[in-house]
């Protein structure tokens, strides 16, 4: 049976196509993976061809929310589209999640040309929800500039970073720790750094030096990009059009110097994170690691992440059957 | 304290508090006819409610105010509605009380425009606004700017109103409400000295004050408390009050005099915990409360309205009022309460009670002093998620029997209610009608007046916002030239910007988790979660301009309790607003919750906005005070079921809402 989404409405930003095709990815029942698959193959081959990926990452309080609000209203000057994916954890006890960064931005019902969708993160740790990841493949051809924003210091930033291309890190005036982790090498150096509510300006500048004396430790990531710091006041409502000049410098740098390497890299530790999802230690043993997993990644076609799933089920298959183990019980 | 506990009974009486009644009206024509009806018995003192758009800063043409126009009060959109309002009514010699907030100081310009026609002396006007904007954002919901320039304009009319209309009191800063929204004592002690700090470091430091004017300022601030069930906690509450203020004004303020120094309140008794279930039983609990406030002489409120014993049930008739009123007259003039002095004077379990009551609301006080003040504390959401969960425990505590209620959840089994029979039909209902007169009237206003001088007067009203001047003698010049309530409002909507306030669910704890009944609907929850694919979505809405948003709040963070993902964006949302967001998240159901009683015109417009986004077999549940008749309107293929607030039962409203989600997706529970 074939999945029901019109590719060629979610292309056009359709927003009805694009929610009923968020949905369907979401879904996560066994039996629906072979029409998951078929609808990420053809979404992952159409992707916007300009689109830049941007995660907003940080300490909770800090106007993620509001900065996104004035983004948006940026990118919509620019005649640019949007899609904002925003991931809130869930109670463990429950399951269930408060959803309430919607609440936060500010945006137009009758604007055809942004949609936002909340997620809630389930029990999976890392700062992403399980579908992240399927859902941006629907944003990724649907919009011009897609904005995925998570809560999280430290540990959580690190798998934002296998999604997006470019990092922004969000800090208000006079909270030192995300300094304190950033010095002490704890958190991943992030693309843009934002000291936002700048409006406080003894504080915000008091940030700023500090900020500057960790740069000049020598912040350089391994494709040379330096990173940036940019003062915004989503309260007054300035400092975005810079931010967005900076993500564009970025944007650009990726371009010319990166070769789409981040790119690929980021669609590699997808099609492990499936793997792992269904085949847990067990596989990743099997295949020898982590490492040896990543190098016959490297080897397979990663347009479609099921398809490298699909190749490393069966070397999976192959392995067990040549190491006479027995029989496999697969996981569905 | 002079007085002392032995005094003769036949002691001159002391004066009985203020009694008053709290009505709002369709239309200013309407509401002058029966403002001079009751002056003609004698009543000299008048309180004005203004319908929600004009609280909001709307004309009666926006798409917010659909469905709102006169309905819990009057539209009040230009100088020529407030030469309606008291045509005949010779302003010089009332005593006038306005409930309005963010757009205070242009109802007070409209106000004073209408005086000066009239040809009265500005400089004797007596009256009171209410202008406490930070209560609004918790709890009452008609705020428009954020709260650092709301503060400023509050600073600005007080400010004026000190230098040219002396009588006048500027601001009534409101508990009442925060207690409302399940504010414990402590909290609303502690959230209100905050507050009052706030606006008076705020008139300090930006009006245009003398230093030796500033007691006058000090004294001119006034309180509006609630009192609850628990009456003795009640009437040690309002005594930390009293001494608490009467320190604050000396120590943070250096005022002298005494008299300047009195906390002056008054009081409307607690709704929250009325009852549909046995109504009469209301009549007990009124009292009671009312007792709270009275009893402690040096304590005593200043002026009290009490709710009608049937307010749950709907808006309240003449008689129902009448009745409340009789409670205060026996009160007042058939007991002997008002011939002793404080009789708690020297009492050792009253001082200790107000002891604890007084190191809690300090420490509560310091807390959030500490974290920059009362609009810190606001801002970072800290304040309206401390209320949340203190209502989600005062209603756990309810649902599981912790607390009695009764006729909630002890002596349940009543005789049928003799006083409830055929009120159904009497209830007081507003014609739809009005709405469209009402937008008539406006458009012909917008032509008749003079364009270019009302656009100029905009125009110099930016000027002195940008400049940070007082905009009072601006916004006098727009009242006189014909400027309306949405275009003032914009214009400082463009300056200042829009503010949603933190709905205060997120990060909320609740203690309820793992009972047994949650648990039970937990697992349902996650059981139909499995079988969609996905955990439950659930939407809820506040279409309208109405904010309280008590109930939507404790639905929101019940689902969350239950396993469902719930998606909450505050209140004041627009029906496409909802119905967007409803497609865009993916939502399962969504809950509607109105209580403004606007439903019938809002609830229609969210379903065919829901169709327009193919959204047709998405089920929608409602809450509010919603009439069977009125239900019966409704489509109930899409609105499955509705809730009032006597129901109270959140572990049964989420099973339902569960069990509504599987039929609308063929999932069948019993597999």
């Amino acid at each position: 049976m074939k999945h029901h989404i019109s590719i060629s409405d979610v292309l056009l930003g359709n927003k009805m196509a694009v929610a009923r095709a968020l949905n369907f990815l979401e879904n996560r029942r066994p039996e629906e993976i072979g029409r998951v698959s078929e609808l990420i193959e053809q979404l992952s081959r159409n992707p916007r061809p300009g689109r830049h990926i941007i995660g907003i990452t940080g300490p909770p309080g800090v106007g993620k929310s509001s900065l996104i609000s004035r983004m948006i209203g940026e990118y919509r000057n620019q005649n640019q589209t949007i899609g904002v994916i925003s991931v809130d954890p869930s109670s463990r006890k429950s399951g269930g999640a408060l959803l309430g960064d919607r609440a936060r931005i500010n945006w137009d019902p009758t604007d055809p040309g942004v949609f936002i969708r909340s997620m809630a993160a389930g029990r999976h740790l890392g700062g992403l929800a399980w579908r992240t990841r399927h859902l941006m493949t629907v944003f990724e051809a649907a919009y011009d500039v897609i904005l995925l924003e998570t809560v999280g210091v430290g540990q959580s930033e690190t798998e934002i970073d296998e999604v997006v291309d470019t990092v922004v890190f969000v800090v208000q005036p006079g909270s030192g720790d995300s300094l304190q982790f950033m010095k002490a090498g704890i958190m991943e150096i992030p693309h843009i750094l934002v000291i936002n509510k700048a409006d406080q300006k003894a504080l915000a500048q008091k940030a700023l030096n500090d900020l500057e004396a960790v740069k000049s430790l020598g912040w350089m990531d391994k494709s040379g990009w330096q990173p940036g710091i940019v003062m915004t006041s989503a309260l007054e409502g300035w400092g975005q059009e810079e931010l967005l000049t900076r993500l564009k410098a970025h944007q650009d740098h990726l371009i010319s110097s990166d070769d789409n390497q981040r790119r690929r890299h980021n669609r590699i530790s997808w099609i492990l994170l499936l793997y792992r999802e269904r085949f847990g230690s067990f596989g990743m043993e099997t295949l020898g690691g982590e490492e040896n997993i990543l190098r016959l990644i490297e080897q397979v076609d990663i347009g479609n992440p099921f398809y490298g799933l699909c190749r490393l089920t069966e070397k999976l298959r192959d392995t067990l059957r040549s190491s006479n183990s027995g029989i496999i019980h697969e996981r569905t | 304290m002079k007085e002392s506990v032995n005094q003769p009974v036949n002691h001159p009486k002391d004066k009985p508090w203020l009694m008053r009644t709290y009505s709002g009206y369709a239309s200013a024509s309407e509401s002058n006819r029966l403002y001079r009806s009751n002056l003609s018995k004698g009543q000299t003192g008048l309180s004005i409610a203004f319908d929600l758009p004009t609280q909001t800063g709307y004309d009666s043409d926006h798409v917010l105010a659909r469905g709102e126009v006169g309905k819990l009060g009057v539209p009040m959109r230009n100088i020529e509605d407030m030469e309606t309002l008291f045509d005949g009514i010779p302003i010089e010699k009332m005593n006038t009380s306005m409930t309005i907030n963010a757009p205070t100081a242009w109802l007070l310009a409209l106000y004073l425009s209408t005086a000066e026609k009239q040809g009265a002396d500005i400089s004797m006007l007596r009256g009171t606004t209410q202008n406490d904007i930070l209560k609004e954002y918790l709890s009452r919901g008609t705020y428009i700017f954020p709260p650092q320039p709301s503060m400023r304009l509050t600073a600005e009319t007080i400010s004026f109103t000190v230098n040219r209309i002396p009588n006048w009191n500027p601001i009534n800063i409101c508990s009442y409400h925060l207690q409302e929204t399940g504010a414990t004592p402590v909290q609303e002690i502690a959230f209100t000295m905050a507050n009052a700090i706030t606006v008076l470091d705020t008139v300090r430091s930006v009006g245009d004050i003398k230093p030796e004017v500033f007691p006058e300022v000090v004294g001119r601030i006034s309180f509006f408390l609630n009192a609850g069930i628990r009456f003795i906690e009640e009437m040690c509450k309002v005594r930390v009050f009293t001494k608490m203020w009467d320190d604050i004004c000396r120590t943070r303020y250096g005022v002298a005099d005494p008299k300047l120094r009195r906390f002056r309140y008054g009081v409307q008794v607690n709704s929250l915990g009325l009852t549909d279930q046995q109504p009469e039983n209301n009549i007990a609990r009124i009292i009671y409360e009312f007792l709270g406030v009275v009893l402690s002489k040096n304590a005593r409120a200043r002026s009290v309205q009490l709710p009608a014993w049937n307010e749950a049930l709907g808006l309240p008739r003449k008689w129902d009022q009448q009745w409340s009123l009789r409670l205060q007259q026996i009160m007042a003039f058939e007991t002997d309460l008002l011939e002793y002095g404080d009789i708690f004077e020297g009492s050792t379990v009253i001082s200790k009670k107000e002891v604890e009551l007084e190191e809690a609301a300090r420490a509560e006080l310091d807390k959030i002093m500490e974290m920059g003040g009362a609009i810190t504390a606001l801002e970072t959401g800290y304040m309206k998620r401390s209320l949340v969960e203190s209502n989600a425990r005062r209603l756990c505590a309810i649902e599981t029997g912790d607390r009695t209620v009764v006729g909630i959840n002890q002596f349940k089994e009543s005789e049928p209610s003799l006083l409830v029979q055929g009120m159904e039909d009497s209830f007081l209902t507003v014609d739809e009608s009005v709405e469209i007169e009402q937008l008539v009237l406006l458009e012909e206003f917008k032509k008749q007046r003079n364009k270019d001088k009302a656009m100029a007067s905009l125009d110099k009203l930016k000027e002195a916002l940008f400049k940070k001047e007082n905009i009072m003698d601006a916004s006098l010049a727009c009242a006189r030239n014909g400027v309306t309530t949405g275009e003032w409002s914009d214009a400082l909507r463009a300056v200042f910007g829009e503010y949603r306030a933190p709905t205060g669910i997120s990060g909320v704890i609740t203690g309820d988790a793992s009972g047994e009944k949650t648990l039970a609907v937990n697992q349902k929850v996650r059981n139909i979660g499995l079988a969609l694919g996905r955990n439950i979505k659930m939407l809820v809405g506040k279409p309208g301009l109405d904010g309280h948003s008590n109930g939507a709040e404790q639905v929101a963070v019940k689902a969350r309790d239950v396993g469902m993902d719930v998606v909450y964006e505050g209140i004041r949302m627009t029906p496409e607003q909802i119905a967007e967001s409803a497609m865009q998240e993916g939502a399962h159901v969504v809950g509607l919750s109105i209580l403004s009683g606007s439903h019938l015109k809002l609830v229609p417009e969210v379903i065919r906005a829901m169709r327009e986004r193919g959204l047709e077999n998405v089920p929608v549940v409602l809450g509010g005070i919603i009439p069977k008749a009125d239900y019966e309107k409704m489509d109930q293929n899409i609105i499955r079921r509705v809730y009032a607030p006597k129901d109270y039962d959140l572990n049964k409203i989420m099973d339902e809402i569960a069990n509504i989600v599987a039929e609308a997706n063929g999932i069948d529970l019993t597999k």
